[in-house]
């Protein structure tokens, strides 16, 4: 096995996923199958490829410090299920 | 047993970019709720983040001035954990290849040095604001203005090992980038920001104990004060066979105690990896070069060029190099008075004390490094007295107006003039038969008994020097 109903369960716990008994079962199952399957490429011998720091081949992707307009409020809180006076309004959080 | 603490500092520090790291949102402080967002900062789906330059910028020269390696390729990573402040639900941050590595800072604590390295410097977004209902409202409030405000964070080694070479180390630190002009190292609107780790070990041993992490410390005094508490938790717990756990605790400055955010916090997983948003950064040495040659003269260099300069003594060139403002003042007035030793103590008593010490009221201070050099000139001259100067000062303070005006409307002029001295002298020596009748018979203190009578008489502004000539030739 690749991983463990453990690992699977706290996985889950950081993703603030609740998972079922069964859910769990089945999910261990699937994800040792994918990780099975993405094993293979252990077989290749990288050994002498550089690593990768990204898929492709471009750097300093940076612009200026200069400021522009931010969007209106009505539409940064037009998502929320619930506001007050400006500010997202979310369960007590202490 | 013997206890020796080994601390390292975790310390965020604001950047003063016009701009967010990764969008152009503002960055200004005290905006209504929620008005400097974008899609970017807010995390929707399918935005794309972008690199701002002066972040790299700064954080270059940062680096520059503690010593640390840059590094040529660097990139950008994910770390995921869940808060309402952070609407992505990862953190933008570096980890693996940070910007700089491997620095130093020097520090000084009763006049012994020790060099704190400094692992290394990274860029950041900043999280929003939690503003949290009174009692018996269930919500929180959620700003994200600072969401995506760049911040540095600079971690130091274990290399601290006493709760003021802490307080040295971020003092120093905050000269540093108040210098650099990349942070305005306000601690208390937590613009420079401090974690501390701390564990205690045997002294002579080189294992490293059990750490606490402590946070919410927001001055140099609470950073003291909160390692100094740690320091005697932690000994009393292993004096008592106990051991300490690692955990979080938050520094609590009312009532003078760390406590335990256990329950609250669950093992650190944060689950980073390079961040597919963003490619990599690289920093050639033509860049490193162009941020080189914006570097100011920094706090240590500054002193040691006072001190040969100005011949100024060491303390006078620490204190007036801790701020930049405070040097540049000093300068300032030193090119027109020409008398470095004495600016130095008007720099630090009088206008230190007025200003209380903060770095803002020197800059905005009504006494301007001109005014007061015209003022030392008249001391230097005869004009005033250097007792007469300090209501001077005071009412500098209070007027803005010029030394010359003020001594000219409250006829402060020291009166040099012997004649018109003379005739006080006599009229003091005349008032007081008893008194010149004991300086006569050897009690030659009593001539501080007639300088005094002759000053108050003439509201302070005979010369003394004159004066004490006087009374001399006439007792």
């Amino acid at each position: 096995m690749k991983i463990s109903r453990n690992e699977v369960e706290h996985v889950a716990d950081l993703a603030r996923l609740e998972l079922s008994g069964e859910e769990v079962d089945q999910f261990t199952g699937q994800l040792d199958a994918i990780l099975s399957y993405i094993d293979k490429l252990n077989e290749l011998d990288t050994a002498d490829v550089e690593p990768t720091a990204h898929v492709i081949h471009v750097g300093n992707v940076i612009r200026e410090d200069r400021v522009c307009d931010s969007i209106p409020l009505k539409e940064t809180l037009s998502n929320a299920p619930e506001t007050d006076e400006g500010f997202f309004k979310v369960p007590k959080i202490i | 047993m013997e206890y020796e603490a080994v601390i390292g500092l975790e310390v965020h520090a604001q950047l003063k970019t016009k701009s967010k790291i990764f969008c152009n949102c503002s960055t200004a402080f005290g905006a209504e709720p929620n008005h400097h967002t974008c899609p970017v900062c807010l995390g929707m789906p399918g935005v794309l983040p972008v690199l701002n330059r002066e972040v790299v910028n700064y954080t270059i020269r940062t680096g520059l001035a503690l010593n640390c390696t840059i590094n040529s390729f660097s990139r950008f990573a994910r770390k995921n954990y869940f808060y309402p402040d952070l609407p992505k639900g990862y953190q933008i941050s570096q980890y693996e290849l940070p910007l700089c590595e491997h620095g130093y800072l020097m520090i000084d604590v009763d006049g012994r040095e020790r060099r704190i390295g400094v692992t290394r410097i990274h860029m950041e977004e900043d999280a929003g604001k939690n503003i949290h209902g009174e009692k018996g409202d269930s919500s929180s409030y959620v700003d994200l203005n600072r969401t995506g405000v760049p911040l540095m964070e600079i971690v130091s080694e274990p290399d601290i090992r006493t709760p003021e070479e802490a307080a040295a180390y971020m003092r120093k630190l905050r000269s540093i980038v108040r210098y650099l002009d990349v942070c305005d190292g306000n601690m208390e609107e937590g613009s420079l920001r401090c974690d501390a780790n701390i564990s205690l070990r045997p002294v002579g041993a080189t294992e490293l104990g059990v750490k606490a992490e402590l946070k919410n410390m927001n001055s140099f005094k609470n950073v003291q004060k909160a390692l100094e508490y740690e320091v005697k938790r932690q000994t009393r717990l292993l004096e008592e066979g106990g051991s300490v756990i690692q955990e979080t605790r938050l520094w609590d400055a009312d009532r003078g105690v760390t406590l335990s955010m256990r329950g609250k916090e669950e093992a650190h997983d944060y689950r980073y990896f390079p961040d597919p948003d963003l490619v990599p950064l690289q920093v050639d040495d033509a860049w490193i070069e162009e941020v080189k040659k914006t570097l100011p003269e920094l706090p240590d260099a500054k002193m040691e060029r006072f001190m040969a300069e100005y011949d100024l003594p060491r303390y006078d060139a620490e204190v007036l190099t801790a701020s930049r403002e405070l040097a540049v003042y000093f300068e300032a007035c030193n090119k027109e008075a020409r008398s470095p030793k004495v600016v130095s103590n008007w720099i630090m008593g009088d206008l230190l004390r007025e200003c209380k010490g903060d770095d803002q009221e020197i800059l905005h201070c009504p006494v301007r490094p001109e005014m007061l050099a015209e003022m030392i000139r008249m001391i230097g001259k005869g004009t005033i007295s250097g007792k007469i100067a300090k209501t001077v000062f005071a009412e500098m303070m209070k007027s803005g107006k010029s030394p010359e005006i003020i001594v000219k409307e409250k006829n402060l002029v020291q009166i040099t003039d012997e004649g018109e001295i003379v005739k006080i002298v006599e009229e003091v020596i005349a008032a007081n038969p008893a008194q010149v009748e004991q300086f006569r018979s050897g009690k030659e203190k009593v001539l501080g008994f007639f300088v005094g009578q002759v000053m108050k008489a003439s509201r302070g502004k005979a010369n003394p020097t004159v004066v004490n000539k006087l009374l001399k030739e006439r007792l």
